[in-house]
């Protein structure tokens, strides 16, 4: 017989892991009633719908822990994308490699990325502008310098190799035959292909080794120690000595990182720069990061617990798609979940606060 | 024996508001303190240019017999001057042995790659320094936010021990906790002072201050009016230093403020020119 005080632990234990839950039941219910729903190619779908979310997420964990938001991140994708998709087709035009101009755009939008984090980092730190209205005045800043750079139009006419390594497969697997890595088998006959087995998306490959990186960083380092500090008490983190100024300019700078690098998997996926392309996916990554445990208050949140954020709304909007169910309900949906997310983490922060 | 801390003519101003003016104190090894003073008197003014928070706008600081400026409160912590803020300065989010460490941490190579915290080294080192200092806390793991005021208080306290700490400021270390708590901290004053380590304790509840202090020093108008050996005087007489109703050893407070600010000019001159040279 099970006293109360422990009864209550357990709800209390599972409570705290309320999205996991929450994740499989929404697996098992589109696998019931939509139609191969859980099927690698299905799921393989959901990690790719869930790139832009998933990088702009983990970026935006760094500042919510700090107590900031940045909201510069929906417009960063369309301005790193732009950049790279432009300086790939003038490159191409002028002449170089495909090799050479797809590295430089790659290379130019995540060092151009930077520079609207290093100012959001500037405004916040140094000149204590609201982390709010910083990145808010950021986002039109973005937004319209993406439209200058592209003309108002997407671009186009990228080097073709951009769409092998965007479409690509890490392993390809025709059972009995062939196990190859990144380079699609040539010369395959039509009953082949169909039974041709692709294995992890490169851009997922290339999502998922970031993210491991940063949630080593933030999970095992000084610097992810430091940003929790921040968060629980900037005046605690400063009389200890830590440089909070340049740690905040480092956090916006991380955040417009990954959205850059947002754009760069966008053009990768689309082959075409875009200046509102991930504009809608500034509110899957906020919502993504409060479902996974972080307060807005700072001071909380894991990468992990973002990564499950992310795939819930993955799955929503695949599983939405799949029920042909129109997909501006996911915007219902996930504004919903934010809501109740947030009065979950007001009203019983110990659920949500625990280590 | 020669004072661990000296400070001389120490004043500061924010804008027309003098906040320390003309401020002299002697801090011995293994003296206590006692900091005095009516809300706004300059008590925690002067211990944030202590501290290294703010710069003084003229007068000079000795720490072990050497003239020292601070710079800021990294600096202040670097030479052994450690200063316990109303609000603590922990981070709620962060569990014990997080806390003592913060910005310190330890750390040890990863796969040979990259530094990560060493949790271990950290878990261990911070419960041999509570031990030392007979701290009970239920675990070290837990956050900050789970523990009481007087838990608080302790960890802080252990943080600045293990640090090295040759001295110790206390800005109201009594404020908001239980009657039993504000014993075990007052304990662990003087168990700091018998180990050598002077601490200046900053209170508005006198009767803690009698309890530990060896030395009274009263601030009024952000000057100091008055130092008293604790067993020789009386609340009586401390209490009417602190609201003004005795005369100050000093003359009175306001007679002095004309000359003063002249002073603070001239000294204020000399600063610059030091700031010049640098």
């Amino acid at each position: 017989m099970m006293n109360n005080k422990n009864f209550s632990k357990i709800l209390v234990h599972i409570a705290a892991r309320w999205t996991l839950i929450f994740l499989a039941l929404e697996v098992i219910f589109f696998s019931v009633f939509g139609t191969n729903y859980f099927s690698l190619r299905n799921l393989q779908n959901i990690l790719l719908a869930s790139t832009t979310v998933a990088l702009l997420a983990t970026g935006e964990t760094f500042v919510i822990i700090t107590g900031g938001i940045d909201l510069s991140v929906g417009f960063m994708v369309g301005f790193s994308g732009v950049i790279c998709a432009k300086v790939m087709v003038t490159l191409q035009a002028a002449g170089a490699s495909q090799a050479v101009a797809i590295s430089s755009g790659i290379l130019a939008a995540l060092l151009l990325g930077l520079v609207p984090g290093l100012v959001n980092g500037l405004l916040v730190a140094k000149l204590r502008v609201p982390p709010f209205i910083a990145t808010f005045g950021m986002l039109g800043i973005a937004y319209g310098f993406a439209e200058i750079i592209s003309n108002n139009v997407p671009i186009m006419g990228l080097p073709t190799s951009v769409g092998s390594i965007g479409h690509g497969y890490l392993i390809y697997w025709l059972p009995g035959k062939i196990f190859a890595f990144l380079q699609k088998p040539e010369n395959l006959t039509r009953l082949e292909l169909q039974n041709l087995v692709s294995i992890i998306p490169n851009v997922t490959v290339i999502t998922a080794i970031v993210i491991g990186i940063f949630a080593f960083i933030l999970a095992r380092t000084k610097f992810g120690q430091h940003t929790y500090a921040i968060g629980g008490s900037m005046d605690a983190a400063e009389r200890a000595g830590i440089n909070v100024k340049r740690h905040l300019i480092k956090v916006y700078m991380i955040s417009s990182f990954f959205a850059s690098l947002a754009g760069v998997t966008y053009v990768l996926r689309f082959i075409t720069g875009r200046a509102p392309a991930g504009s809608a996916r500034l509110l899957d990554a906020v919502v993504a990061v409060v479902i996974g445990g972080a307060s807005l208050y700072g001071g909380t949140g894991t990468i992990l617990g973002t990564v499950i954020g992310v795939l819930i709304i993955g799955a929503l909007e695949i599983g939405l798609v799949n029920l042909a169910i129109p997909t501006y309900n996911l915007y219902i949906a996930v504004g919903c979940i934010l809501i109740f997310a947030v009065l979950v983490d007001q009203f019983f922060p110990e659920l949500v606060r625990k280590e | 024996m020669e004072p661990l801390l000296e400070v001389k003519n120490i004043t500061k101003r924010f804008g027309g508001l003098t906040a320390v003016d003309n401020m002299d104190m002697e801090v011995f090894p293994g003296e206590v303190v006692g900091l005095l003073g009516d809300n706004g008197a300059g008590k925690s003014t002067l211990i944030k240019v202590i501290s290294g928070v703010y710069h003084a706008d003229a007068g000079t600081i000795f720490f072990e017999g050497k003239e020292v400026r601070i710079d800021n409160p990294m600096h202040a912590l670097r030479i052994g001057i450690e200063t316990l803020y109303q609000d603590l300065a922990l981070a709620e989010n962060l569990n014990v042995y997080a806390n003592i460490f913060l910005g310190r941490e330890k750390l040890k190579r990863f796969l040979g790659l990259i530094n990560v915290l060493d949790h271990d080294y950290m878990l261990n080192e911070s419960k041999k320094v509570l031990d030392r200092l007979e701290i009970e806390v239920p675990s070290l793991k837990n956050q900050i936010r789970t523990l009481s005021g007087g838990q608080r208080q302790a960890v802080a306290i252990s943080r600045s021990i293990y640090w090295n700490a040759k001295f110790l400021i206390m800005d109201e270390p009594t404020a908001a906790l239980g009657v039993a708590e504000q014993k075990n901290v007052l304990d662990l004053v003087k168990t700091l002072s018998s180990q050598g380590v002077p601490v200046i304790i900053i209170s508005h509840q006198l009767h803690d201050v009698f309890s530990v202090a060896t030395k009274l020093v009263i601030m009024r108008r952000g000057k100091k009016v008055a130092e008293r050996i604790t067993k020789d005087t009386t609340t009586d007489e401390i209490v009417g230093l602190i609201v003004g109703s005795l005369p100050g050893d000093y003359g009175d407070v306001n007679d002095g403020a004309k000359e003063t600010a002249q002073v603070g000019k001239e000294t204020g001159s000399v600063d610059e020119g030091q700031e010049g040279k640098q």
